[in-house]
């Protein structure tokens, strides 16, 4: 499933953002930097703490000002202009409108003293020239569009009233109404059960199709990213380590950790003997205390342990497309114990 | 030998409400559980959220006092003794939990919460607790230097294994695992079930492992109990699950399930139709109103757990049992 070159619509260039501690300056994300084509669906993946959700939130400048900032070289170019800069008003227009965003946890995100109709009203009235009843037809089509049964009924309730899948789907409908560029999930169905989940994946690559919106798709779930994205970037410690097609990251991964990762899921049918799993010994370092070298060397079965704790290695485009941050990365199709 | 026998267990919890504050509903959380768990066994149990999984759990080693039912552990009927006739049981069945962070006491440091269970059921003489202790924080691999720590200063996974310390410090034989890895990153998730295994060969443990996650339970586990809504669907052996399930509900599970393949992209299986409120269960099969097998009788009343072959129970009108 390759994407075409053009219909490049966001680039996000550099992105370092840092945030202002009681403990001095933490740099949650560092020299962050790909691009979402049209249509697409991109994964970024990696634990907790990786810096993930503060790419995605840097991107929707949902930080708070006087807490975090970013770094001067950071460049987040959308629709001829870069969000970085643009003023707090005209970033309104952006957001929610040609970029939008949905959230892990839907019942935080809505709004409980207000109903659904509402709430979608909202984002109706905000962006659109629309009058009453033209935003009321819409609310409903948009209800319809999301396969929430009862559409009738359900947009005069509360988000209370509604199932963890419903107020997801609600959320989409949202997010989705001023018919964006770009979707941002973080963590959609993270908090939903397995079977939600599968509704809810299936009816975003159906409504990805329909409105080619791109789809940036946070997640620490790597059996979601196979099912649905199209590219993949990998993040560890506030660093991007590789990012290739999502073929290329399950079948031939570079990078020691996006293998490791890999390896350290319970497989469907392949457990070994013993029932023991790779693991990857150790943790994630401390942002506040970086190491001098590459980030993952303590946890590294392949460090050289002189190279690799002398000096950070550096994003490196390799065969083209793809691009790996590591001094010895695992050559092509060579089995290799990571 | 069983270690563990289970018969026709049942837990509900009444709904207080009205002026009076009487009880005006029940949610029905276990209707009728029966299963058993051989001494060195894994037992898993899978479903998702409210299904009755962790009550069970709970209600097993009579956290919970069940409304009614058997529960047998060793030879012993559990679910009628007191409070003091209870306590040698709950020396050699313990509990871990999801989320340690809120099961630790924030304000003892790790030897004491480790070492409090130790004391009260006299586990060790009290001039060797210490020394006890310390080996335990070693074998579950943290720091020497962890026990004059608090709990706030470990992360997630290091305080996964101070709850399972805390666990094995009594010398159990029976442990309950309550989702021990579902808050955890994939690779610290890895670390903690090596962890359980190690522990569970070393010690002879036998385990009743209660997660959401059936590729977590497919590794884990010898057998899976599926549960929804309160009933056990369906029981089988882990290494048979993709070729044995049968039940429509444990068929949509596994077809749920990402597969970690981008070439193998499934149009994942969707269930139509809503989940049924546990506060007033339809009579028949709670899962009818999501079922594509769906039949009348599946309405009218709850298909019996049947047997169909070796280690295998299916409670499903639409499937054929061969052996009784």
């Amino acid at each position: 499933m390759q994407k075409p070159q053009e219909g490049l619509i966001l680039e996000v260039r550099n992105l370092t953002t840092s945030f202002k501690t009681d403990d001095g300056i933490v740099t949650a994300i560092d020299d962050v930097s790909f691009d979402v084509y049209a249509g697409e669906t991109l994964g970024i993946v990696g634990e907790s703490g990786c810096g993930k959700t503060v790419t995605s939130k840097s991107i929707m400048r949902l930080l708070p000002a006087h807490l975090s900032f970013l770094g001067a070289k950071s460049q987040i170019l959308f629709g001829g202009l870069d969000l970085a800069r643009i003023s707090e008003s005209k970033m309104r227009k952006i957001r929610g409108n040609r970029i939008a965003m949905i959230f892990q946890e839907p019942m935080t995100a809505l709004n409980p003293v207000f109903t659904v109709g509402w709430q979608l009203d909202e984002a109706l009235k905000y962006h659109t020239d629309l009058g009453r009843k033209a935003r009321r037809k819409r609310s409903m089509e948009m209800l319809r569009l999301v396969e929430i049964p009862n559409a009738e009924q359900r947009v005069n309730e509360y988000p209370h009233q509604l199932s963890g899948g419903m107020r997801q789907r609600v959320m989409i409908a949202i997010a989705l109404c001023c018919e964006p560029d770009i979707l941002i999930a973080d963590e959609p169905t993270t908090a939903l059960d397995v079977t939600i989940q599968a509704q809810i994946l299936r009816l975003m690559e159906g409504l990805k199709e329909k409105l080619s919106t791109a789809i940036l798709l946070i997640t620490h779930d790597l059996g979601v990213v196979a099912q649905v994205c199209d590219r993949v970037m990998v993040m560890y410690a506030g660093r991007v380590i590789e990012s290739a097609s999502v073929r290329e990251i399950f079948h031939d991964p570079r990078h020691p950790y996006t293998k490791a990762l890999l390896g350290s899921i319970p497989k469907s049918g392949g457990r070994s003997e013993d029932r023991r799993l790779p693991t990857i010994e150790g943790v994630v370092p401390n942002l506040r205390n970086l190491p001098a070298g590459c980030r993952f060397e303590k946890r590294c079965s392949l460090s050289d342990k002189e190279v690799c704790q002398r000096e950070e290695p550096p994003l490196v485009t390799i065969d083209g497309r793809r691009s790996v941050r590591c001094h010895y990365p695992i050559q092509p199709h060579q089995p290799e114990e990571a | 030998m069983a270690i563990l026998q289970v018969q026709d267990l049942v837990k509900h919890f009444p709904v207080h409400g009205g002026f009076l504050g009487r009880v005006i509903s029940k949610v029905h959380a276990v209707n009728g559980v029966s299963f058993f768990i051989e001494a060195g066994e894994i037992l898993g149990v899978v479903g998702e959220s409210g299904c009755g999984k962790s009550t069970l759990g709970k209600s097993v080693i009579r956290l919970l006092k069940p409304t009614s039912g058997s529960i047998l552990y060793q030879g012993q009927e559990l679910s009628t003794l007191d409070h003091q006739a209870m306590m040698p049981y709950r020396k050699k069945m313990q509990i871990v939990f999801q989320d340690p962070y809120s099961s630790l006491n924030p304000r003892m440091t790790v030897h004491a919460a480790i070492a409090e269970g130790v004391r009260f059921h006299g586990v060790v003489p009290d001039t060797e607790i210490d020394d006890y202790v310390q080996r335990l924080i070693v074998k579950v691999g943290l720091q020497a230097d962890a026990g004059n720590k608090f709990p706030h200063e470990f992360s997630g996974g290091q305080r996964q294994r101070i709850g399972i310390a805390r666990a094995l410090a009594l010398k159990p034989d029976f442990i309950v695992a309550d989702e021990p890895v579902s808050a955890l990153d994939v690779s610290i998730q890895a670390q903690i079930l090596n962890l359980l295994m190690e522990l569970k060969e070393e010690f002879n443990l036998t385990i009743l492992f209660i997660s959401h996650d059936l590729k977590v339970i497919e590794h884990f586990c010898d057998r899976v109990l599926v549960m929804y809504l309160g009933y056990v669907v369906e029981e089988l052996p882990c290494h048979r699950l993709h070729e044995a399930a049968l039940h429509p509900y444990t068929r949509a599970l596994l077809g749920a399930n990402p597969v970690n393949d981008p070439d193998d992209r499934r149009p994942l299986a969707v269930l139509e139709g809503s989940v049924p409120s546990p506060f007033d269960l339809p009579p028949g099969c709670p899962f009818a109103s999501r079922c594509s097998e769906r039949r009348d009788e599946c309405t009218i009343r709850m298909p019996p757990l049947l047997s169909r072959g070796k280690q295998h129970r299916i409670a499903c009108y639409a499937i054929d049992p061969i052996t009784r």
